[in-house]
């Protein structure tokens, strides 16, 4: 098969082709960790400059609206971004692998899944060019964003719903492949946590994210068609929409931590060379930690006035998902128990996250306690709060796992000294920039505040923040020499370099783009530990070497974002002049055509015949 | 696990108490304040930040019945955290891979259903002690049984600043909400244009002010002084810059203030000639929007300007003096970014300069309900002064 043979040999523009074609799980997930990675510096860039402007009392490094755009565009880009396309990253490079599949369950989708998310963000940022960035905050409360002039909250409503579709087909086909794809052997209880927990993600985001498709869709007919659904002048309610984005927003973190929870999993496990503790409960716990966060949303808005039963049944819910969140927390501390910790970049990571979480988690049954909450709310209090869950949470969990997957992604090994490192850097700079701002919001320092009066007692405190935020950044810097560094360097190392035990690391790093020659048979949870202790080098086949079918690459997912990007303008500038309406109608067109092309045009894919792999292992 | 007990103990009594003689949580607090770590944490926790700014000492009803929930839970977290660190060191220190320990496959054990159950059952009693007072108070805040009895003010936010309409006593003001101490006031709160929020931490936690629906909640200052206050639900460009005060006065002082502010003049001709000529101009730029008397008839479109002299700052936010009133006149938007007063017709025609501003100023300040502000509030540019 010639396919195989050409992609040793090409030139940038047949890798550009390729990468903009491709259905490949893997290299949609290098598709989404370098856009993801992307988005994550301008975000962090945009954190620098919020922290700047707070570096001193009445600052006016930036204007006040200026910096209303900064906090808006920071949040919506680390949460849609950033942090949602890493966490796919990973779901893409990994999950396929670990239960012995082949490639996702729609290989399409899966990138159109991306290609919308790229054009979506890159619509969420146009605001920057044309006159200002979306600024009524990331959770853009009506009547705020409704009324907020220009075009940038525009911008924030497509391109988060361009996004968003986005989101929602990848998290369906995940459900779909882990439902359907699993190898012979693999049942749900031997899933490796990673996989139970981009299971119950996406399970998450099928049923969170049309909430926010809808609330969106109402505030852009509040827009740009003259509707009220949010103006109490015209008979609308502006807390409908606080619900419904919240109703999203509540599973969103979840949606992001849960995954993050199943990284540290790996990692702890791989590197205490134990088995994990308590699996059973972890899963579980996982499962109940996503069927309450769909119980809680309404603790975000315990000062809406919605009465002392609504703040007191949802203040009960909130706290207990501290009580299966506390049995993951003590899992992992068992599973170290009795380990041969080895502290290498990836462990140090999941070491750090231990205690930054639970203070995280800690803080998080605080503002559950609706009565307290009422002075943290909206103060710095919550942002430490969900910075500490956030990126001690989630981010960390990046930060680990691109460590701990970099060497199955692109064959390398990232260098453990630089990533030491980074890592105290950042450790240090995250917990300099974030704990002192529990106690500046209870000192009376509200959040999304652009300066803060001279003599309030403030000021010491912001400055140690934004030292740390500096800190923060140095480490992210350091991060990137070692990518550079270990990319140019190209040592390749074997499939299983940590001596790890699940699926992905019994076959080469990088995988070949079939992964699996013969479909694995799984034996039992840890699958290639349960191989190595009987003394086998790699996974029995579960069937003879037979022909592979494989999904033909195709243009069409780029295109058919392109055309909504492209109808974005329209739907925006048609509230200016409705001639715009042509582009609207050009973009749908561009969409639904390539639809109606994928829908009459069979593409059965191609075979790669048993002969070529063999022929291939030969050599 | 004695301190733990003696929570559960004092909750115990606590319900009983509520049995017999309603809510009131600052019995048993008493009983707990004796404990050693809580006291040495309300005593680390009150040296941070300023002390009418500060939720860490609480002044009124509301911040101590916050204060209250936090602390219990501070607690409660201190100990789960004490927990988890004393297993985390202790499995790093032991469990570390030495040298030559490479190879060393430790026992795969699976789990510990004992175990579990323990880490299950232990943090949903924690919760209970969190989860009991946290109910309590949540109920009792929202207590609306006195409201009738009580004084009502109206509180409006806008676009950036507040107004505070005494609907019984029929006058209203801005910017300064003046309360007698020791009593419960209730507050009927909505906005005129975006969501804000009322947050003033030394007295109450923060309750929305939206604009469809009238938001109810009381608040009670137990010591005299003058209190920050913030907008903390996020509202535009001068959101940072939305502060008002609460100034808690002496039932003495307040029924004087109440007939003062009463028996201001909209008539009222200044006095100096200086005044005099800021009072034309005054009336040519700027009363469309800005009463001088405190009549709750006037529609809420600006501040109210009556008793103006006696503020506490200008604008909310800046020391009260000659300059910085001049300046807000001159420049409003170098001083609140976005504010309504950059719509009026003055700014465009440019027809106020420094010197009519000034004038203008004189005349401002000549406009008071009573000769002198009141203690706190003299008390209040007094420290302001110093502390800038």
């Amino acid at each position: 098969m010639s396919t195989m043979v050409a992609t040793n040999k090409k030139g940038f523009g047949a890798t550009l082709w390729d990468y903009l074609t491709t259905v490949d799980h893997k290299k949609i997930a290098i598709l989404y960790l370098v856009a993801g990675g992307f988005f994550f510096i301008i975000g962090g860039l945009e954190a620098l400059a919020i922290r700047w402007q707070l570096v001193k009392p009445m600052n006016d490094f930036v204007s006040a609206g200026f910096y209303n755009e900064l906090i808006t565009m920071h949040g919506t880009t680390m949460i849609f971004l950033a942090a949602m396309p890493l966490i796919f990253a990973f779901m893409n490079a990994v999950v396929p692998l670990q239960i012995g599949a082949r490639d996702v369950a729609f290989p399409f989708l899966n990138s159109l899944g991306f290609w919308l998310f790229l054009f979506g963000g890159i619509m969420l940022n146009v605001g920057w060019f044309t006159g200002g960035a979306a600024d009524a905050g990331w959770t853009a409360y009506a009547p705020l964003s409704t009324t907020s002039l220009g075009e940038g909250v525009d911008y924030y409503v497509l391109g988060l719903q361009i996004s968003g579709a986005g989101t929602l087909i990848g998290g369906i086909n995940f459900l779909v492949t882990i439902v359907n794809m699993r190898a012979p052997g693999m049942t749900y209880m031997r899933m490796p946590l990673f996989t139970w927990t981009a299971f119950v993600a996406s399970a998450l985001i099928l049923f969170a994210f049309p909430a926010l498709t809808v609330g969106l869709f109402l505030m852009m007919f509040d827009r740009l068609f003259g509707a009220g659904f949010f103006d109490p002048a015209m008979g609308g309610n502006s807390v409908i929409w606080q619900h419904l984005f919240w109703i999203f927003g509540h599973p969103e973190v979840y949606i992001l931590a849960l995954p993050a929870f199943g990284i540290f999993s790996e990692i702890i496990s791989t590197f205490s060379k134990k088995r994990l503790f308590g699996y059973t409960a972890m899963v579980f716990a996982t499962v109940l930690i996503g069927f309450l966060g769909f119980m809680v949303w309404a603790h975000h808005m315990f000062t809406v006035g919605m009465g002392p039963a609504a703040n007191s049944i949802f203040a009960v819910a909130t706290m207990a998902i501290a009580v299966p969140t506390g049995i993951k927390i003590f899992n992992w501390l068992f599973t170290l128990w009795g380990g041969n910790i080895q502290i290498n970049t990836p462990m140090l990571w999941a070491l750090g996250f231990i205690p930054t979480f639970t203070l995280g988690g800690m803080t998080g049954v605080m503002v559950a306690a609706a009565s307290a909450d009422f002075q943290y709310h909206d103060t710095y209090f919550v942002v430490a709060h969900f910075h500490y869950v956030i990126v001690g949470g989630v981010v960390f969990a990046l930060l680990a796992g691109t460590h701990y997957w970099w060497p199955k992604m692109f064959g390398t090994v990232l260098d453990d000294k630089l990533g030491k490192v980074t890592f105290w850097l950042f450790f240090v700079g995250f917990h300099l920039t974030f704990f002192i701002q529990h106690f500046l919001g209870l000192m009376g320092m509200p959040r999304r505040y652009w300066v803060y009066l001279e003599g309030q007692g403030l000021d010491l405190g912001n400055l140690i923040s934004t030292i740390g935020a500096f800190l923060m950044g140095i480490g992210t810097i350091v991060l990137l020499i070692n990518i550079i560094k270990t990319s140019v360097k190209n040592e390749k190392v074997s499939g299983d370099p940590w001596d790890a035990r699940t699926l992905e690391w019994a076959i080469p790093s990088p995988p070949p783009f079939y992964n699996f020659k013969q479909l694995p048979l799984v034996r039992g949870l840890d699958p290639l530990w349960v191989e190595k202790t009987e003394g086998r080098k790699g996974m029995t086949p579960a069937e003879p070497l037979t022909d592979i079918h494989m999904p033909n690459n195709s243009f069409l997912p780029f295109v058919m974002s392109l055309g909504l990007f492209i109808a974005g303008f329209g739907f925006i500038y048609q509230k200016y002049d409705l001639s715009w309406l042509i582009v609207l109608f050009i973009g749908m067109g561009i969409t639904l055509g390539c639809m109606l092309i994928r829908s009459v045009k069979d593409d059965l894919g191609y075979h790669i015949h048993k002969e070529d792999l063999k022929k291939e292992a030969e050599e | 696990m004695s301190v733990e007990l003696e929570f559960i103990q004092v909750f115990l009594n606590n319900i009983k108490l509520k049995r017999k003689r309603g809510l009131n949580m600052k019995d048993w607090m008493g009983k707990i304040r004796t404990l050693s770590l809580f006291s040495f944490l309300v005593i680390i926790l009150s040296a941070c930040g300023k002390d009418n700014l500060t939720a860490l000492v609480p002044k009124g009803y509301g911040a101590e019945q916050s204060f209250n929930v936090i602390i219990i839970s501070i607690l409660v977290m201190i100990v789960v955290f004490v927990v988890v660190m004393a297993i985390y060191v202790y499995v790093i220190l032991k469990y570390r891979q030495r040298k030559g320990q490479e190879d060393q496959i430790p026992k795969q054990t699976e789990g510990n259903k004992t175990l579990e159950v323990v880490w299950t059952v232990i943090p949903i009693l924690l919760l209970i002690i969190i989860a009991v007072p946290t109910i309590a108070s949540t109920y009792d805040l929202a207590d609306e049984s006195e409201k009738e009895d009580s004084i009502n003010v109206n509180v409006t936010g806008l676009q950036f600043w507040w107004n505070f309409e005494y609907p019984n006593e029929e006058i209203q003001t801005s910017q300064e909400l003046y309360i007698p101490v020791n009593e419960r006031i209730y507050l009927n709160m909505m906005s005129s244009d975006v969501i804000h929020s009322f947050w003033v931490p030394s007295i109450t936690g923060k309750m929305d002010v939206s604009p469809e629906n009238e938001n109810t909640m009381y608040i009670e200052a137990y010591e005299e002084g003058v209190y920050w206050g913030k907008c903390t639900e996020f509202c535009g460009d001068s959101h940072s810059l939305m502060d008002f005060k609460i100034v808690a006065v002496s039932q003495e002082e307040y029924d004087q203030w109440v007939d003062a502010m009463q028996s201001t003049d909209p008539e009222y001709t200044a006095e100096s000639a200086t005044a005099q000529e800021g009072q034309e101009l005054f009336e040519n730029s700027c009363i469309s929007c800005h009463a001088i008397d405190a009549s709750s008839n006037h529609p809420v479109v600006g501040p109210n300007l009556a008793d103006f002299a006696n503020r506490t700052k200008v604008a909310g936010i800046n020391d009260f003096s000659k300059e910085e009133i001049v300046r807000w006149i001159v420049d409003p938007a170098e001083v609140k970014p976005g504010n309504g007063m950059l719509d009026a017709p003055y700014l465009e025609e440019n027809t106020i300069g420094q010197a009519e501003a000034e004038k203008i100023a004189d005349f401002l300040l000549e406009l008071k309900a009573t000769d002198e502000p009141v203690d706190s509030v003299q008390q209040f540019r007094e420290n302001e002064a110093n502390d800038n």
